[in-house]
C-alpha cells in the first residue's frame, strides 16, 4: 500500500513537473489589433505593427535595455497574434471575440480608431480580457464609464488639444480670429471641442469664424480651404491625419492658405518629414505626445529610434511609441504580478491590479496611469514649429508642457475641466 | 468675395465629380450593370499615375510631360485590366440578374482592393509637381492652382466627346439600338459583346482618367476607390442612372449645394449631398433623366 502511494505520488509529483515544464514553454499569446490595411495602415497602422514586431522579437531575444531585460514577460516568450483593424466596427467587435474566445489570447493590445475603443471597450469587460488601447484618442472611455480590465496607456486627445492651445497662448499671445478643420467622427469633434474650449479660455474674445468638418476621408478640400481663406483665421487648427492631412497640405499649400494663417497640425509629425517641400515654416506641428522629433534624450529612446530606424529605414512615428511604450507597461506589470505570486503565471486581474495607477518610462518619457480610476495614461507633451534647414525639416521653438497642466484631474470630464478654466469643480 | 468662391468651388467639384462618375453611368447606360469596379479603376488610375509620373519626375525627364504620363498610365492600366474583367469573369454573367451582377462587381472590387495592397503596398504615394507646375490665378481675390482648369477641362471633353460619339457617329448610334434592345441588335448583326466590351472598358478607362488627374491633387492611398464609388452614385442616381445629361446634372446639383454648405452652414456638409438624392428620389425615383420604361410582355 505505501509503495502504492509513493508511486502515486511520484507519478503526481512528475505529472506536475511536466505540466510546469509544458507551461513555461508555452507562449504568452498577445493579440495585437492595429490597421494593416485602409487609409490609416500607412501612416499609423503599418509603424505601430513594425513596433510591436520588433518588442516581441527583441523582448523574447532578451535585447531590450532594463528594465525590460528579461525575456518575454516574466522570462516566457510572447507570440503575436496579429489582426487587421480595418473594417466596421461590428467587424471589430466580432473579431475581438475571436482573439478571445478562438485564438486563446492571454491579453489584448491594440485600437487606432477612437470609434473602435469605445466600442470594444464594454466588450473586453464583458469577457474579463485585459485589453491595452495603445493608440485612440478619445477622452470619452474612461470619462464616461470605468473599467477592470481596460487600460490605454498612451494620453487622450485633450492633450493634444490643450496643449496645442497652451502653445498658441505662449507663441502667438496676440491672435484674435481662429479656425478649424476637422474629421466628423469622434476623433475629430473632440480634438476640435476640447481645443476651441481651450482658447476661449486662454484667449477671452477670440473669435471662431468657421468650424469645418467635412466627411472622414474625403480628399477633396478646395470648398473647406475657400471658406478657411475667406475666413480671415490667424490659425487655423486641424486634428486631420493620415491621407486626409496629406490631401489637405497638399491643396492648401499652393493656394497660400498656410502661409496666410499659422496652421496648428496636431498630428502634423506623421506628415512632415514627407511632405516637407509643401509645409511652410512656422507651422506648429503636434506628434499626440512626446515622440518622434519631442522624444526624450534619453538611453532607452535613443536605442528605440536606433533599432527601429535600422530594421525600417525611417525614423519611429507617434504610432509606434505609442505601441512600444504599450507593451512595456503590460510587460512590467505582468512581472510585478508574476513576482508578487512567486513566479507563477498571473491572471488577468492580477496584472490589470499591477497595472493600476502604475508609473514607468518608455522611449517617449514618464508614462503614468493616473486618471480613470488608474486606468488612464497622462504623459507631458511638446509642440513646435517647422523650419526646413539644408533641405532637411527640423522643429523649432518646442515648448513642453507637463501632464498637470493639460489634463482633468482624475473623476472629471475635460470638457467641464476646460469650460471651468482649467480648474477642478 | 464669397459668392465667387463658392461658384469657383462648386465648378471645380462638379467636374471632378461628373468625371469620376460619367463612366459609372455609360457602363449602366449601355451593360446595366451597376458596377462597384468603379473605384477600383479610380484607385488603380490614381497608383499607376502616382508611380509612372512620379518615376518620371524623378529621372529628370521634362515635368510638363508629366501630365502626358498621368493620362497614359491611367489608359495603360485599363487596357491591362478592363478586357481581362469583362471577358474573364463579367461576359458570363450577363444573364443573370442585375443584382448578382452587382455583387460579382463588388466581389471584384474587394479583389482589387488586395491587389493593389500587393502591387504599391499600404505607404502613400505623393506626385504633387504636376498640381503646381501650372501655376495659379486669382478669382475674387482667392488663389486657385491652374491645374484646376485641366480637371474642368477633361469634364467638358468627356461629357462633349460621349455626346459627340453617341448622336453623330455610326458607331454611336449603333451603340443606341443596343441600348434601346440587345436581343434586337443582335439578331440585326450588331456585334453586342464587342460593344459590351468597348463600353466597359472605356467606362473603366474614364474612371481611371478620374483617379490619375486626382492624384497629384491627393495623397495616394489604399481605400482611395471607396468612398469615390458612393459619390459616384449619389451624382448617378440623382440625374438618373444611365443619363449622360442625368450624369452632368447631378455632378453640378452635388457640387453646387455641397459648395454653398461648406461656405454658408459647414455643419450640415456631411449629410446635404445625401438629403438632396433622397428627396430627388423620393419625386423622381429613376432620378432627373431617366426615361419612362416600355413594360415589356
Amino acid at each position: 500500500m505505501l509503495r502504492m502511494k509513493a508511486l502515486a505520488a511520484s507519478l503526481a509529483a512528475a505529472a506536475a513537473l511536466v505540466s510546469g515544464v509544458v507551461q513555461a514553454q508555452e507562449p504568452i499569446k498577445v493579440g495585437i489589433v492595429t490597421f494593416l490595411s485602409g487609409p490609416a495602415a500607412g501612416p499609423f497602422g503599418v509603424p505601430a505593427r513594425n513596433a510591436a514586431e520588433i518588442m516581441v522579437e527583441l523582448l523574447n531575444g532578451e535585447k531590450v535595455p532594463a528594465p525590460y531585460g528579461k525575456k518575454g514577460f516574466g522570462g516566457t516568450p510572447l507570440q503575436m497574434v496579429l489582426i487587421d483593424e480595418a473594417g466596421s466596427t461590428t467587424t471589430q467587435v466580432t473579431e475581438f471575440r475571436n482573439l478571445v474566445q478562438r485564438s486563446n489570447v492571454d491579453l489584448v493590445i491594440g485600437y487606432i480608431s477612437s470609434g473602435n475603443c469605445l466600442a470594444i471597450a464594454p466588450v473586453a469587460e464583458e469577457l474579463k480580457k485585459l485589453t491595452n488601447f495603445f493608440d485612440c484618442g478619445t477622452p470619452r472611455i474612461f470619462e464616461e464609464a470605468s473599467y477592470k480590465y481596460v487600460f490605454r496607456t498612451s494620453p487622450t486627445s485633450t492633450m493634444d488639444s490643450v496643449g496645442a492651445a497652451l502653445y498658441l497662448k505662449e507663441t502667438k499671445p496676440n491672435l484674435k480670429v481662429v479656425a478649424g478643420l476637422n474629421q466628423n467622427y469622434a476623433w475629430g469633434q473632440d480634438s476640435w471641442g476640447d481645443w476651441e474650449r481651450s482658447m476661449q479660455q486662454l484667449f477671452p474674445g477670440v473669435k471662431t469664424a468657421t468650424s469645418q468638418m467635412p466627411k472622414l476621408f474625403a480628399g477633396q478640400f478646395g470648398a473647406e480651404i475657400s471658406a478657411l481663406l475667406t475666413s480671415g483665421a490667424d490659425v487655423v487648427h486641424t486634428s486631420f491625419w493620415g491621407g486626409d492631412l496629406e490631401a489637405f497640405i497638399l491643396q492648401a499649400a499652393p493656394r497660400g492658405l498656410l502661409k496666410k494663417s499659422t496652421a496648428v497640425l496636431t498630428t502634423g509629425e506623421t506628415a512632415m518629414f514627407k511632405l516637407a517641400a509643401q509645409i511652410p515654416d512656422g507651422t506648429v506641428i503636434g506628434a499626440r505626445g512626446p515622440f518622434g522629433p519631442f522624444a526624450p534624450d534619453t538611453a532607452l529612446n535613443k536605442w528605440f529610434s536606433s533599432t527601429f530606424k535600422d530594421r525600417y529605414n525611417v525614423p519611429p512615428n507617434y504610432a509606434a511609441y505609442q505601441m512600444a511604450q504599450a507593451i512595456m507597461g503590460v510587460k512590467l506589470a505582468w512581472e510585478k504580478a508574476q513576482d508578487a505570486k512567486g513566479g507563477q503565471k498571473p491572471t488577468n486581474e492580477e496584472v490589470a491590479a499591477a497595472l493600476e495607477n502604475m508609473t514607468w518610462e518608455g522611449p517617449g518619457g514618464i508614462v503614468r496611469m493616473s486618471l480613470g480610476k488608474g486606468h488612464q495614461a497622462v504623459m507631458e507633451t511638446a509642440y513646435g514649429q517647422t523650419k526646413v534647414v539644408k533641405g532637411q525639416m527640423t522643429v523649432t521653438n518646442v515648448r513642453r508642457f507637463p501632464a498637470e497642466r493639460l489634463n482633468p484631474p482624475d473623476g472629471m470630464k475635460s470638457s467641464d475641466w476646460i469650460a471651468n478654466g482649467f480648474k477642478a469643480k | 468675395m464669397q459668392l465667387v468662391a463658392v461658384l469657383m468651388d462648386g465648378i471645380i467639384y462638379s467636374s471632378w465629380l461628373f468625371l469620376a462618375a460619367v463612366g459609372l453611368t455609360l457602363i449602366y447606360g449601355v451593360m446595366k450593370i451597376v458596377n462597384v469596379t468603379h473605384g477600383s479603376f479610380y484607385a488603380l488610375g490614381a497608383y499607376a499615375a502616382a508611380s509612372l509620373a512620379g518615376a518620371w519626375i524623378a529621372k529628370g525627364y521634362p515635368p510638363m510631360l508629366s501630365y502626358a504620363v498621368l493620362v497614359g498610365a491611367a489608359l495603360l492600366v485599363t487596357v491591362v485590366a478592363a478586357p481581362l474583367l469583362e471577358r474573364g469573369l463579367l461576359r458570363f454573367m450577363y444573364a443573370k440578374d442585375e443584382v448578382v451582377i452587382m455583387l460579382a462587381t463588388y466581389a471584384l472590387f474587394l479583389v482589387l482592393e488586395d491587389v493593389i495592397k500587393l502591387i504599391w503596398g499600404v505607404d502613400p504615394y505623393f506626385i504633387a509637381e504636376p498640381y503646381g507646375m501650372m501655376g495659379s490665378f486669382e478669382v475674387g481675390g482667392l488663389t486657385y492652382p491652374t491645374y484646376n482648369l485641366v480637371i474642368v477641362g477633361a469634364a467638358l471633353a468627356a461629357a462633349a466627346g460621349i455626346a459627340w460619339v453617341l448622336q453623330k457617329t455610326r458607331v454611336g448610334r449603333l451603340l443606341i439600338t443596343v441600348i434601346h434592345d440587345p436581343e434586337v441588335s443582335r439578331a440585326m448583326g450588331v456585334n453586342v459583346d464587342r460593344f459590351f466590351l468597348v463600353t466597359f472598358t472605356c467606362g473603366s478607362a474614364l474612371a481611371a482618367l478620374a483617379g490619375a488627374l486626382t492624384a497629384p491633387t491627393v495623397s495616394v492611398v489604399p481605400g482611395l476607390g471607396v468612398d469615390i464609388i458612393v459619390l459616384s452614385f449619389a451624382v448617378v442616381v440623382i440625374g438618373g442612372l444611365g443619363s449622360l445629361p442625368g450624369a452632368a446634372l447631378g455632378a453640378v446639383i452635388v457640387g453646387t449645394v455641397r459648395s454653398v454648405s461648406v461656405h454658408y452652414a459647414p455643419q450640415f456638409e456631411l449629410f446635404i449631398i445625401y438629403a438632396v438624392m433622397a428627396a430627388v428620389l423620393a419625386f423622381r425615383p429613376r432620378g432627373l433623366f431617366s426615361a419612362p420604361e416600355a413594360r415589356k410582355i
